[in-house]
């Protein structure tokens, strides 16, 4: 019998993290993160979880102390949100860098100035070439099941890359809902202690952040690269073998209702759970919308996003961030070079939304949705970039 | 006190590293390697000693050897510390193991000086070694809060208006002490068995210790390669670099200096101090001189010796 909790985002993120036999958690706290790791550091001073958690002074060191955990053979956990992975920002090149199979939960929040404590993904927008796999979920489940198929993602000799498990801040990290849970044991046959291939055993020496100057320092980046193709194969795998054991299926893009679509709204996280209901009403109206929701957001997954499209003839992307003088949005941008690459004729459109947490609204998301319809209609698209729910 | 002869006769820090003829770094690095007890894994921050002992696909280290980035060397020490502590309760690994971080006086007293705060604060059990050749000399000599009142660096350039930098060295094992840690001292290379024996002390305290070792450095204070250890030793005497310690409250100073060489004589032999002798500018010199007095009387003081 399948077992139910009632958990916040940044609560299920914990959970997770608790099975997941974590050995070190080094983190600090920032809104809307904090409580990830009061729950964490609750599970530990209650001897429920054996692991060491440090309790460091700034973000900053956060994800160094995990770099240096994780080169020790620990499994490694973080938390943050906004400014903190901003703080962060120098780290996460060099976790990936040196291909530390750290995890990281994001509540994602607006970026200051001004100052703001809402949900948007201008914090992981911003750290989108840092080289880390990068996971967005819709809900409190996806965030439970993505957070243990992280670590086993990251921790594989094929990837051995970090990952980021993002939730939206406050509207999935401080809501509650259901979440179907594993059992401790199947969790810990799922993801055995972690077996690192070189570790800095000091009874085996080895020098690690060498200096690399012009003679070596390409071939070190382009092996991220190739990390990063291999990811592929290893996420497909895991999120099979995590089917099996929890019959939840996931995959690199979800597609809701696009089997005969002809437009669909593409986002992440949370706005997709809203753009499947206004989905959901339309098709009753006999409007053939659908959604497209890539969970993984780096490596971009290319193939799936095609497939998910396939035959639509317009699509709305929706960008809860500014790549600010940018030609378009961050998603948008990825989306279109997609597109070109694939030759797929597919109108597009952008729209900016949400940003410090304003509310995108079902009636906002079904006008998103007749554009995209008209778009369809007309084979024009009539604004290329536009701003949902901002005051001009 | 350490014997000579019980030293170990391997050299974990190699030759063939590219740091500067004389610089002092090296034979801290080689002194500090002689103090180890068991299996020691080196955090190293970035700067002279990083980028001259790990080029790749070269390396002067046979202990296991760190470097993340400049700032957050204590911060990396930590992680690894927790992370032994952890792997051995769990059974996963068997091995205890010795943490030394190590970094220049930019990544101590200025950019690192958080990430050391917090580690000392949280009581994590590793040494933290501060080599001090008192400027950002792998940037090119720039000044950071180490550089001495005077000294002349690219930042704090001897100027016809302004003669050298204006500000005072911070006290760095005050700093560290203030966070009720056990063991902090003060060292120089050219009292090769005090340094040994304090590494090994750090090591042996449970918990943090902090050593500030004073390293010459021939290209940024500007003398002549052949003579660190004799710049080493005149800091020493001329009372300029105090050696003492601090160990579970109580101060000690480890070498008396009861005859002082003339502070002079140490300044006359570095560069960065030259343009100080212009008659123009003897209140500065002035102003160092009382610096160290001041200095001395104070650190005398503590160790219940008669400044």
């Amino acid at each position: 019998m399948a077992k139910v909790m009632g958990l916040t985002g940044n609560e299920a993120v914990a959970y997770a993290v608790k099975q997941c036999n974590v050995d070190v958690v080094a983190a600090y706290p920032i809104t809307p993160q904090t409580i990830m790791v009061e729950v964490i550091s609750q599970y530990i001073y209650d001897g429920e979880m054996d692991a060491e958690f440090i309790c460091v002074e700034s973000e900053h060191s956060a994800m160094s102390a995990c770099i240096g955990a994780s080169l020790a053979g620990a499994r490694v956990f973080t938390g943050t949100a906004s400014q903190g992975l901003a703080l962060m920002h120098e780290m996460l090149y060099i976790a990936s860098g040196l291909r530390c199979p750290i995890v990281m939960g994001v509540a994602n929040r607006a970026l200051s100035a001004p100052l703001n404590i809402h949900g948007d993904h201008s914090d992981m927008m911003g750290s989108r070439d840092c080289g880390w796999i990068q996971i967005y979920s819709e809900n409190s489940q996806e965030a439970y099941d993505w957070t243990i198929q992280a670590f086993k993602i990251a921790e594989d000799p094929r990837v051995l890359l970090p990952v980021s498990v993002n939730i939206d801040g406050f509207i999935l990290s401080h809501c509650v809902e259901n979440v179907v849970v594993l059992e401790d044991e199947d969790v810990a046959r799922f993801l055995p202690p972690r077996k690192p291939l070189i570790t800095i055993d000091p009874t085996k020496p080895i020098t690690v952040g060498a200096i690399c100057l012009p003679d070596y320092y390409f071939e070190v980046k382009f092996q991220q690269v190739q990390a990063l193709k291999e990811a592929y194969n290893v996420i497909r795998e895991v999120n099979r073998e995590y089917e099996k054991l929890s019959g939840r299926r996931y995959d690199f893009v979800e597609a809701y209702a696009m089997d005969d679509a002809e437009a669909a709204v593409l986002c992440l996280g949370s706005t997709a759970g809203t753009a499947k209901v206004v989905a959901r009403e339309l098709r009753k109206e006999g409007k053939k919308v659908g959604v497209v929701k890539p969970w993984v957001y780096r490596p971009f997954p290319e193939e799936s996003i095609i497939k998910a499209l396939g035959d639509v003839k317009a699509v709305a992307v929706l960008d809860r961030a500014c790549s600010f003088g940018a030609p378009f949005h961050a998603l948008c941008s990825d989306i279109i070079a997609t597109l070109y690459r694939h030759g797929k004729d597919i109108k597009v459109f952008n729209c900016v939304y949400g940003l410090g947490g304003r509310d995108i609204t079902p009636m906002e998301i079904r006008s998103i949705f007749e554009e995209t319809l008209e778009t369809a209609r007309s084979g024009r698209v009539r604004e290329y970039i536009k701003f949902i729910g901002v005051r001009e | 006190m350490v014997k000579l002869h019980e030293l170990p006769a391997e050299e974990l820090f190699t030759s063939g590293h590219r740091l500067c003829a004389g610089c002092a770094a090296g034979t801290i690095m080689r002194m500090t390697m002689k103090a180890l007890r068991r299996p020691t894994v080196i955090v190293n921050a970035t700067g002279c000693i990083q980028v001259s002992t790990t080029p790749y696909p070269y390396t002067s280290w046979k202990v296991s050897y760190v470097h993340i980035a400049f700032e957050n060397t204590a911060a990396v020490a930590s992680g690894i510390e927790a992370a032994y502590k952890v792997l051995k309760r769990k059974g996963l690994y068997d091995k205890d193991v010795d943490v030394i971080a190590v970094a220049g006086d930019g990544g101590t007293f200025d950019i690192g000086i958080q990430a050391l705060s917090g580690a000392l604060e949280r009581g994590h059990d590793f040494l933290f070694i501060c080599y001090d050749n008192e400027a950002y000399m792998n940037t090119g000599i720039q000044r950071s809060g180490a550089t001495p009142h005077g000294a002349a660096t690219t930042t704090s350039p001897a100027g016809r208006k302004i003669p050298g930098k204006p500000e005072f060295k911070k006290d760095l094992i005050g700093i560290c002490i203030a966070h009720g840690i056990e063991y902090a001292a003060t060292a120089s290379p050219a009292y090769w068995n005090d340094y040994i024996t304090k590494v090994r002390k750090g090591l042996e305290v449970n918990g943090p210790a902090v050593i500030h070792v004073f390293s010459p450095c021939p290209t940024g204070m500007r003398f002549d390669p052949s003579r660190s250890i004799e710049i080493a030793r005149l800091a020493v005497q001329t009372r300029y670099w105090p050696i003492y310690e601090f160990e579970r409250g109580t101060y000690r100073l480890n070498i008396k200096v009861p005859q002082p060489k003339p502070l002079l004589d140490f300044l006359k032999m570095q560069g960065r101090f030259a343009h100080l002798f212009q008659p123009e500018f003897q209140h500065e010199l002035n102003a160092l001189q009382r610096w160290v007095e001041d200095n001395w009387r104070r650190i005398a003081t503590l160790c219940g010796e008669r400044p």
